[in-house]
């Protein structure tokens, strides 16, 4: 009898050319298409034997926030995976193979762990109807609807035509067939999902779906992981919303011509990673000297230098809050979820064009790079706010007016009657600069202040930080971005053993919060920051800002995301040894590599994964 | 034909007594006014350097950028408004110091727009460095016993990277820089207008008088053709006691405005609306 959960969790897993992601994302979509909540992060390394691609998915009849951490159900497209994770199924629960690749004995899992091993070639008739073959059985033997996987087969391959659909669908049903014949049905199961067809995807694309919201329509970008996802949807789109994409000579460029369409009044955005960003710096401040409203996005990776391309981390705080010479007002979002990706990045756009200044949106690889399921977007009433913009200015036009709010009604060239020019260099309200000939100290005084004076005001209209769950819990976890919904789960977590925790994860992260996150702060019993980076960059941006030190630290810089027990272990062990010194722990991911591993040993196998720099 | 006064910016220059960059100003002010282009339908955009003030000093919109990258602001620019007339302009090291790459992929990109270099073969607002048009072997205050390395040849490298329009002026002939610079406006591509614009204080070699003894007009030459690319690439490289200058090259190529699916409509990004994305059906697609 299978005993009915409420979630389970499959992972795919094998070499870049595998076509992980592809099976792995029809697995999320059927899934998502079927009534359930989905979770699916994609963990992918750079050489290490053929470049080693796991796809963890979650589903559930109720919201999942993580990607889990057990692992119920296993395909295994080849040995190397097998050994990594055999051992690790749960009881109940099951491994999916292709015996043409490798053999698997009973002994190399755990207890209770049926091994459903296909014979693909005799069943398909081609090794390349392998991950077909295997889905059906997993659908099998999950008890899944096939129809959505037959469905999402159907529309794949509908260009080219039923040639390809029809040995798909067979192979798909032979998958089945042998798993009903030949496997018990799987223990571990879900209860039917709701029935809604829910969304499904990724930070990037929603901040791409935001954009597009926004009226974006210029979007100049220079390849670099885990950013380039962002670009290729948005290129998708192209097409369709009018958008123009260009791909750039270096990120220097991306953000100057960003710059330029934004001076002329498109809305514009760049998006890149943290070396990218460095390479954009100069360029952040040209944005904040000359007021020109751009939209920049940081999808963070592994640093520092190259680092670990294809994994995150929330390594570049400090590189956002820095980035550029001299002082200027900047925005720094830190969107948390999916929807928060989507309403942030509309904010952005607002905020750009409100204050005339750079908007910096910080996701990470994990954010970027997930797929989850989520309860759709408002796409009905798009606020949009252009600020300031004039279509005929008045006589005597300045366009760095000093005016109270530090913001200057914006006329674009091409206006007649407002011709000025706009200086990297400092100028004066009319836009002539003050740095050459005759330097000016009370102008500069002046025109610094203006500026900067647009910080307070828009410090003023964010919305304010709040705190997830009871207000009295005895520990705060603290954190920003992609962290959250961990932080949620693991809150979830401790209450159901009793214990009582709450969350502060931060969103708008400058111009800072300090009094409401003060407030706040001052209001908790004790707090653990959850940051995946060295050094808690948010704890000291926190103390710089509030003069308020956050007690305890768990720490991950592996470049794989927090796992949910690793955040519950430690909250629990805070909460219950309430030690007085503070607690700086760092946690690390197991992903099945032996200690002494050796490259050398163990060359990579036509690694594709690794060219993802 | 508008007047020259009607180009001519609040500011008075603050170049140095007798500095090329004069010239270039008139002639571009000159070329502009021959167009008939009205002053707030032109984009300067440049980068830092003595020349880089220049948008300062002209009656028109103006974006005084960073150190090397007029070209993509530029190019940023005339795509997001593709009515106006943009042109990007700077000095040597500007262009083919610090902005090299975006000058290679400009050129090869081919956006409607003009690119005038005041290259006067030295840093001037640094104060006398040696520039990447420096000539081998010169003294200047960065290369106390003469410049290691070879001049870099901006006609060459514009022809080489696919830049349509190519032409070479000297700020000392105005009239003549004048019509290179409407040529190059008018042209539809990338046009690039190399000027010979001495630094009257820190460049004594490159002087007027030098340049006077050298130049000659390409115009002059009966037999030359700027629709021959080997021609063009042959000239390019004539350096002594004979210096071309004129119009290089000049080849009709599709612009990239003309090809990118965004501009089919022919109406600027900056003019679309707001609201054009189906969102709708963008959420369809993530079902
Ligand atoms: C990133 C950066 N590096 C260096 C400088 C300093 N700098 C200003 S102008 C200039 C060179 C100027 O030479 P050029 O572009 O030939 O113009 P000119 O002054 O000769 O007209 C330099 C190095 C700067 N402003 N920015
Ligand atoms: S230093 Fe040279 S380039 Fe600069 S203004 Fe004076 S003469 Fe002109």
């Amino acid at each position: 009898m299978a005993q009915t959960h409420t979630e389970l969790t499959v992972w795919i897993g094998g070499s870049a050319g595998d076509g992980i992601a592809s099976a792995g994302e029809s697995f999320a979509k059927a899934c998502s298409r079927s009534g359930y909540h989905v979770f699916a992060y994609n963990s992918y390394q750079s050489v290490i034997r053929g470049g080693h691609v796991c796809m963890h998915t979650r589903i559930g009849t109720h919201k999942v926030y993580t990607q889990g951490d057990e692992l119920d159900y296993l395909v295994a497209l080849n040995a190397d995976s097998f050994q990594r994770y055999g051992k690790r199924v749960v009881p109940g629960g099951a491994v999916f193979y292709n015996t043409d690749k490798f053999k698997a004995a009973p002994d190399q899992v755990g207890p209770d762990v049926q091994l459903i091993g296909l014979p693909v070639m005799a069943l398909a008739g081609n090794q390349l109807m392998q991950n077909t073959a295997l889905l059906g059985a997993l659908i099998q033997t999950l008890g899944l609807d096939p129809d959505a996987i037959r469905e999402l087969i159907r529309e794949r391959f509908a260009k080219k035509g039923e040639a390809v659909i029809k040995p798909n669908l067979e192979a798909f049903d032979k998958g089945m067939g042998f798993a009903r014949e030949h496997a018990k049905p799987g223990a571990i199961r879900v209860g039917p999902g709701d029935g809604k067809r829910r969304p499904l995807a990724g930070g990037n694309p929603m901040i791409g779906f935001g954009a597009l919201a926004a009226g974006c329509r210029f979007y100049s970008a220079y390849p670099m992981t885990p950013a380039s996802s962002l670009l290729h949807w948005l290129v998708g789109y192209a097409a369709k919303t009018g958008l123009m994409v260009k791909q750039c000579e270096d990120e220097i460029s991306a953000l100057n011509m960003a710059i330029g369409a934004a001076h002329v009044g498109v809305r514009a955005m760049t998006g890149t990673s943290g070396g990218g960003f460095a390479l954009m710096t100069e360029a952040v401040g040209e944005a904040g000297m000359t007021e020109t409203p751009v939209v920049i996005v940081e999808a963070m990776r592994g640093g520092p230098s190259t680092g670990l391309p294809t994994k995150t981390e929330q390594g570049d705080l400090f590189q956002l809050l820095g980035a550029s010479q001299g002082e200027f007002p900047r925005v720094i979002l830190a969107p948390r979820t999916l929807q928060e990706c989507y309403d942030m990045t509309i904010h952005g756009f607002n905020l750009a064009e409100r204050y005339q200044c750079p908007v910096l949106i910080a996701t990470d690889l994990y954010l970027a790079e997930r797929l989850e399921t989520f309860d759709g977007v408002n796409i009905t009433k798009v606020p949009i706010d252009r600020g300031a913009l004039l279509k005929q200015p008045e006589n005597g036009y300045r366009r760095f007016a000093d005016t109270p709010t530090g913001v200057s009604p914006r006329a674009l060239p091409g206006t007649p009657g407002a011709v000025s020019t706009t200086a990297t260099d400092e100028h004066d309200e009319d836009g002539i600069v003050i740095s050459d000939v005759f330097t000016n100290p009370p102008m500069r005084k002046k025109m610094m202040e203006k500026r900067m004076r647009k910080m307070d005001h828009l410090l003023k209209e964010l919305p304010a930080p709040a705190i997830d769950g009871p207000a009295d819990a005895d520990l705060t976890l603290v954190g920003w971005g992609s962290t959250y919904q961990v932080m949620l789960e693991a809150m979830e977590r401790l209450k159901q053993e009793g214990l009582s925790a709450n969350v502060l994860c931060l969103r708008y992260l400058w111009p800072f919060q300090t009094e409401q996150v003060s407030r706040l702060l001052k209001g908790c019993k004790m707090t653990m920051s959850v940051e995946a980076n060295y050094t808690g960059q948010l704890v000291r941006l926190i103390r710089m800002e509030t003069g308020l030190s956050v007690q305890h630290h768990l720490r991950k810089y592996d470049g794989e995301p927090f796992e949910l027990k690793q955040v519950v272990d430690q909250a629990r062990t805070i909460l219950k040894t309430k030690p007085k010194e503070p607690v700086v722990a760092s946690v690390v991911s197991d992903e099945g590599l032996p200690a002494d591993f050796s490259p050398i040993e163990s060359p990579a196998l036509g690694a594709e994964v690794s060219r993802q720099h | 034909m508008a007047q020259v006064k009607e180009y001519i910016g609040k500011i008075k220059p603050d170049w140095c007594p007798g500095c090329g960059d004069f010239g270039v100003l008139n002639s571009l002010q000159r070329a502009l006014a021959e167009l008939d282009i009205a002053p707030h339908n032109v984009l300067v955009v440049s980068g830092i350097g003595c020349s880089s003030n220049l948008p300062g000093f002209i009656h028109s919109y103006g974006f005084h950028g960073l150190h090397g990258r007029s070209l993509p602001v530029a190019s940023g620019a005339k795509l997001g408004n593709h009515a106006l007339t943009v042109i990007a302009t700077g000095g040597d090291g500007d262009g083919y110091g610090i902005g090299v790459g975006h000058f290679v992929h400009t050129c090869r990109r081919n956006i409607d727009m003009t690119y005038i270099v005041m290259d006067n073969q030295i840093y001037g607002l640094t104060t006398g460095q040696a520039s990447p048009t420096t000539e081998k072997d010169v003294r200047t205050k960065s290369t106390p016993e003469g410049t290691i390395e070879l001049a870099l040849n901006p006609v060459a490298l514009a022809l080489s990277c696919g830049a349509t329009y190519v032409a070479r002026g000297f700020s000392g002939d105005n009239l003549h820089l004048a019509q290179l610079m409407k040529g190059a406006i008018e042209h539809k591509g990338f046009a690039l207008v190399d000027v010979f614009s001495p630094c009257v204080t820190y460049n004594k070699r490159n002087t007027y008088p030098w340049f006077r003894e050298r130049v000659y007009k390409l115009e002059d030459d009966q037999q030359y053709d700027p629709a021959d690319f080997r021609l063009a690439m042959e000239k390019a490289f004539e350096w002594g006691a004979r210096i071309p200058i004129g119009l290089f090259y000049k080849v009709e190529r599709p612009t990239y405005e003309d090809e990118e699916p965004a501009l089919r409509s022919g109406i600027p990004l900056a003019k679309q609306p707001l609201e054009r994305a189906d969102l709708a059906a963008l959420m369809e697609d993530f079902i």
